[in-house]
């Protein structure tokens, strides 16, 4: 089966981010990036899925000429090829660029499934994949903690509140993934010296035939003020010298919590 | 006209469609959609807390398969009566409707508000950005409406005063012709105590824990306090629990009376998710840890003498 799992680049999400006041963009000057720690449990549920029932993981990801590493991480983790979308024209594009783009570039490609993680962890609105599934008419099943694949079909565990629905749909459909459905596994040395050989494909939006109805020709919303939001207080902190628990216990029944 | 997703469960409106519904009285008329069997019955509740009208569809389409039926059914209601501006809960059901119907209309999406405001004839949204610490006002570009996900707790729900909610039953059948993602049965996991989102305490564990079998010593906790049980995003990554017990930016977000962090270092990932708590007890052997900076009573120490301790000690109290 031909999986394709769809990454992105962020800014290292343990070192606060910034936005520059003027542009309202993200700072990426000077700022650390990585493949978004979500997203390797996606390539890791593409692999096992092809390790179980053969074919192969293309990798696909939009953004600058730089996220071609999160792509490679990917590939050193498993993946047979990868397809970059950049274009300076992409650059803060929104959701539904981003989504125009990928369906765009797999368009009549034979993909059995696109997996994605729910969300990125740096913008988190998780609209990407919904967008790609609506744009290809394809079903989208979500949140998946567990995922079959048989007899053409698609079969995900759905996280819920309260447990979890099993989903089923024909293929070609896009699924995401809750970090919760694997353990993502570590490049090995011969993964990451193979990935350095292994195809990635760049293209534009010319090469699309998407210039100007993506990017920064067709942004749906438009960020007009940043703001610091109020920060809380530090109370007292204390250190445990055999009495920490009482202490705590103390604080419960203060606030009549006890 | 501004339009409110009154996601149901068995005729149940969801508790942040009422937020939603309590924040939008406030910007202007308010008309709900809701779907699926039992829908009707949300009428009452969905009126009292300020939709003038409600469109009512109780095909069992939109319990069955996803997404799709009530996506087909939105856009046509869309088209006929043009609202401004959509609003939608921050559930999984939410954000897969909200994300297809975007782009089949081709309009904005804009998610994790938080707050909601009139600006220049158009409503801006504000959603916050790394870990809370930064507050973004968005508005959209293209033709309305704007469709936006509302974070659940961001709002607290109130009833109006209003007349009840004018019905428009609709009936025809939803297209489902499409390949579609169904619902074959429908698991509950049994799980003790209340749910994140109504608990007036949260313990919440995170990987200074230390490991899976350790959560035992919160779960006891957490019974002893009447409390639910959250982890960090750490601990789900490593599978020690659900992503449904998961606070934070990807995840929930709780305002408890007290939340108990226990092993949580307090990345700008999970505090989004729990700031909003009145109280923030920590337990963390890390004194850097950033956690230190919100909490309200800090404690510098190993978890597994700390929490051990603060059972018993509670147990003790008890019995007195």
């Amino acid at each position: 089966m031909n999986v394709l799992v769809c990454v992105k680049q962020i800014p290292d999400p343990n070192v606060p981010g910034k936005l520059d006041e003027t542009s309202h963009r993200l700072v990426r000057e000077g700022v650390d990036v990585v493949l978004d720690p979500g997203d390797e449990h996606g390539v890791e549920a593409g692999l096992q899925l092809v390790e179980k029932n053969g074919g192969d993981v293309t990798i696909v990801s939009m953004g600058p000429p730089k996220a071609l590493d999160a792509i490679r991480k990917a590939l050193s983790m498993g993946g047979a090829r990868g397809i970059l979308i950049t274009d300076p024209a992409l650059e803060n594009a929104d959701a539904l660029s981003t989504a125009r783009s990928i369906a765009a570039a797999i368009k009549g490609q034979p993909y059995d499934l696109i997996i994605c993680g729910t969300e990125s962890t740096d913008g988190y609105s998780g609209a990407v994949p919904g967008q790609i599934a609506e744009l290809l008419g394809w079903p989208l099943l979500s949140f998946a903690k567990k995922i079959e694949v048989s007899d053409g079909k698609v079969t995900i565990d759905r996280q819920t509140d309260d447990g979890y629905d099993v989903v089923e749909s024909p293929l070609p459909a896009v699924v995401t993934v809750t970090g919760g459905i694997n353990e993502a596994r570590y490049p090995s040395l011969r993964g990451i010296m193979q990935a350095k050989n292994k195809e990635v494909k760049q293209v534009s939006i010319q090469d699309l035939g998407l210039a100007g109805t993506v990017g920064k020709d067709a942004l749906t919303q438009a960020v007009v003020r940043v703001t610091a939001a109020e920060a809380r207080k530090a109370g007292e902190v204390i250190e445990d010298k055999g009495e920490g628990g009482k202490r705590v216990a103390d604080f419960l029944a203060e606030l009549k919590v006890i | 006209m501004i339009w409110v997703f009154a996601e149901t469960v068995d005729g149940e409106p969801q508790p942040v469609v009422l937020e939603i519904l309590t924040k939008a009285r406030s910007l202007g008329e308010v008309e709900a959609v809701a779907l699926g069997p039992g829908a009707s019955r949300a009428a009452a509740a969905l009126g009292a807390h300020g939709a003038g009208k409600v469109y009512v569809h109780e095909d069992p389409a939109f319990r069955d398969i996803l997404a799709v039926p009530a996506v087909e059914v939105l856009a046509q209601l869309i088209e006929q009566h043009q609202p401004e501006l959509v609003l939608f809960g921050m559930t999984y059901d939410g954000r897969d409707i909200a994300s297809r119907l975007s782009a089949k209309l081709g309009t904005a999406l804009i998610a994790n508000a938080t707050d909601l405001e009139r600006k220049d004839g158009g409503i801006a949204v504000i959603s916050p950005v790394f870990g809370g610490t930064l507050l973004v006002t968005t508005v959209a570009r293209a033709k309305a409406p704007a469709l936006v996900l509302v974070r659940p707790k961001a709002f607290t729900a109130e009833a109006a005063n209003g007349a009840a909610a004018q019905i428009e039953t609709l009936t025809a059948p939803p297209e489902t012709g499409r390949a579609a993602a169904r619902v074959l049965r429908r698991e509950k996991e049994q799980a003790a105590g209340p749910r994140l989102e109504d608990a007036g305490v949260i313990v919440s564990g995170g990987r200074g824990l230390g490991g899976p079998e350790n959560f035992s010593m919160l779960d006891e906790l957490a019974a002893e306090l009447g409390a639910a049980v959250g982890a960090s995003r750490a601990v789900v990554d490593a599978g020690w629990k659900p992503y449904a017990l998961q606070i934070g930016q990807t995840g929930k977000t709780v305002k408890p009376l007290v939340y108990i962090a226990v092993g949580i270092s307090g990345a700008m990932q999970h505090t989004v998710g729990m700031k909003g708590a009145k109280t923030i007890i920590a337990i963390n052997r890390d004194p850097e840890a950033p956690i230190f900076k919100l909490a309200d009573l800090g404690v510098i120490g190993d978890v597994h003498k700390v929490v051990p301790q603060l059972i018993q000690e509670i147990r003790a109290r008890k019995r007195k």
